[in-house]
């Protein structure tokens, strides 16, 4: 499928190049930027990202497989996130994960059939002082029991 | 006491409220001095790096190159992604215009006329909040060019966010230039150090989110009165961040050389159902980790922790109770940092996958004798064969805590099968998805 930036977004790169003495640099806020807009990297969207960029489409590819915020395949409309680092776990991230992995019947980074649930297990999210946790999308919910956790993926559901 | 990082002054995330409580007065009186009077205060302060090895923050200054064509570059860290520290965020979020008058004051004693804020890619929340802020001290005249008009001077700086995209490895200041030109996050070889080859190859500074908050309150209050807060090699406040089997976690900012005892049991609360404590890592999960019965009269302060065999790291205190299992969290650590491995040096990338399979094997029950010399034998591999501090990282909570917890690790093996270690070794890499095989 073929992948153009949006003209709004093709103004916010202009933007973002600013801040940097080159193009390259603005690879990781571009690389967002497109993710936001297609829903995940695609091999399409590696390409694009070079021609605006001037970069090797190898270099991009490079990038995406290094950080695991890009996503190379479509994830669910909710991405659960279950941070199961040693904190977290001390205080029942596992009870959860577990749980919450029963629940949505996916195993980590699949997606749920109706495209709604995405699951990953993920590592130190910063929480260590309101754990356990789960993040949905951008969002973090703190200081959760398994009950609350999937509370939470109940009322999703319902939206 | 009196907190420097973190005051108890509500909305002080507001510019107003900032200002109108002696906000950015540190600056214009900086900007009265020369470059060379700040590091020299920043020097005899004592002030040292927040964000794991406790550097003087002023000594690193002082590297920068004086004369130089070439642009120079501040980056400040905020990664912040060891387990344990969340520091950092609450920075961000409660008093983001101090770390703001922070950077302007580093920029104008280094030179810089552009830093860069890397924070993590999983604080959406926290780079919103922190942009906000950025965004009102911009309006405000106090960064960017608006400066020259509002301060009186011809100095002016450029702050950005540069937002992470979730490796650990980033907060290693080489990988965190890497990625910030565009690349993988794979740390370089030192030297050359970031003052001589840095962003772009120009001379570059990076300092911690929580080292450059306290250079306020150093110049308005003078290098002597920092000097005094705390342990006399290691002064100031520190952000413990106290997290695990603990009544009351959170982050506590109290001086430095506050005993570890007190933390856990004043102001974190105790250990629920008044259990007794089985380990301690004081400084993170790379730290080297403390057995219970250790603690007692241990304070939190770099110097001090070097003498009991541990870290400060970013003071993110782990309390384990009893009846954890050790295992387990050795493994769960392990596996953390055979995920965050960059894969650029061998030992750290296979080294990590060993452990992470022999702890496996300990779990499942299978465990020999010979593996528990096994796991030290490869963390004293890793360690100082790697590029970066990854490769310690990784070996020295297995190293450790398999050696002061040898009794319960060797309770755990109780099968005397003599596994030909060799061709395990061997095998391993020949077959079809060996990552696999590990992570089962």
């Amino acid at each position: 499928m073929e992948f153009k930036f949006s003209s709004k977004n093709l103004k916010k790169i202009d933007e973002i190049i600013t801040k940097y003495p080159s193009r390259k640099p603005a690879v990781m806020p571009v690389l967002y930027l497109a993710q936001e807009q297609n829903g995940w990297i695609s091999q399409e969207v590696m390409q694009e990202v070079a021609n605006v960029l001037d970069m090797h489409p190898e270099e991009v590819l490079g990038i995406v497989t290094f950080y695991t915020m890009y996503h190379q395949k479509p994830m669910g409309k909710y991405h659960i996130q279950v941070c199961t680092n040693v904190s977290c776990m001390l205080r029942g991230a596992y009870d959860i994960y577990d749980r919450v992995k029963e629940k949505l019947g996916v195993d980590n980074m699949e997606v749920t059939k109706d495209k709604m649930f995405s699951l990953e297990e993920v590592e130190c999210m910063g929480s260590c002082g309101t754990a356990p946790m789960i993040a949905v999308n951008e969002n973090y919910y703190e200081n959760l029991t398994k009950e609350k956790a999937l509370e939470i993926i109940k009322s999703l559901k319902k939206n | 006491m009196e907190k420097i990082v973190l005051p108890d002054i509500k909305k002080l995330h507001k510019i107003d409220v900032y200002v109108k409580n002696g906000g950015f007065k540190a600056i214009k009186k900086a900007l009265k001095q020369s470059p060379d009077d700040i590091i020299d205060q920043v020097k005899k302060s004592g002030l040292r790096g927040r964000g794991g090895a406790a550097f003087s923050a002023g000594l690193k200054w002082s590297f920068m190159p004086k004369t130089t064509d070439k642009p120079k570059y501040l980056c400040v860290n905020g990664d912040e992604s060891e387990p344990g520290s969340f520091k950092d965020r609450q920075i961000f979020e409660f008093n983001p215009h101090q770390l703001i008058e922070g950077i302007l004051i580093t920029c104008y004693a280094i030179g810089a006329k552009v830093a860069y804020v890397y924070i993590r890619g999983e604080y959406h929340k926290w780079i919103k909040l922190f942009q906000k802020a950025l965004d009102a001290a911009y309006d405000e005249g106090y960064v960017g060019k608006k400066m020259k008009r509002k301060l009186k001077t011809d100095f002016f700086c450029d702050i950005y966010i540069h937002k992470g995209a979730g490796a650990y490895i980033c907060g290693e200041e080489s990988s965190l230039m890497n990625s910030l030109e565009g690349k993988r996050g794979y740390p370089r070889v030192k030297p050359p150090f970031p003052a001589q080859f840095g962003l772009w190859g120009c001379p570059t500074t990076i300092n911690n989110v929580e080292t450059l908050t306290n250079v306020p309150a150093i110049i308005n209050n003078g290098w002597e009165w920092f000097s005094k807060i705390g342990e006399p090699k290691h002064p100031g406040t520190i952000l413990y961040g106290i997290s695990g089997h603990v009544n009351k976690p959170g982050i506590y900012e109290l001086p430095s050389g506050t005993l570890l005892t007190d933390l856990i049991y004043n102001y974190a609360g105790g250990v629920p159902g008044n259990k007794k404590i089985l380990c301690v890592i004081p400084g993170g999960s790379s730290m080297p980790p403390l057995k219970g019965d250790q603690i007692e009269g241990v304070k939190m302060d770099a110097e001090s922790l070097k003498v009991v065999g541990s870290s400060i790291g970013t003071a993110g205190i782990i309390v384990m109770d009893e009846n954890t299992d050790l295992v387990k969290v050795l493994a769960r650590i392990t596996k953390f940092y055979y995920h965050e491995s960059c894969g650029q040096c061998t030992p750290c990338r296979e080294g990590t996958g060993w452990m992470l399979k022999i702890l496996n094997r300990i779990i499942r029950g299978e465990g020999s004798v010979k593996d528990v010399d096994l796991l030290i034998t490869v963390a004293n591999n890793i360690e100082g064969n790697t590029i970066c501090a990854l490769g310690e990282a990784a070996a020295w909570p297995v190293k450790f805590m398999v050696q002061r917890f040898r009794d319960y690790f060797e309770k755990r093996v109780s099968k005397e099968i003599a596994i030909p270690v060799a061709n395990k070794v061997h095998s391993m890499r020949h077959t079809v998805n060996p990552l696999a095989d590990i992570t089962e």
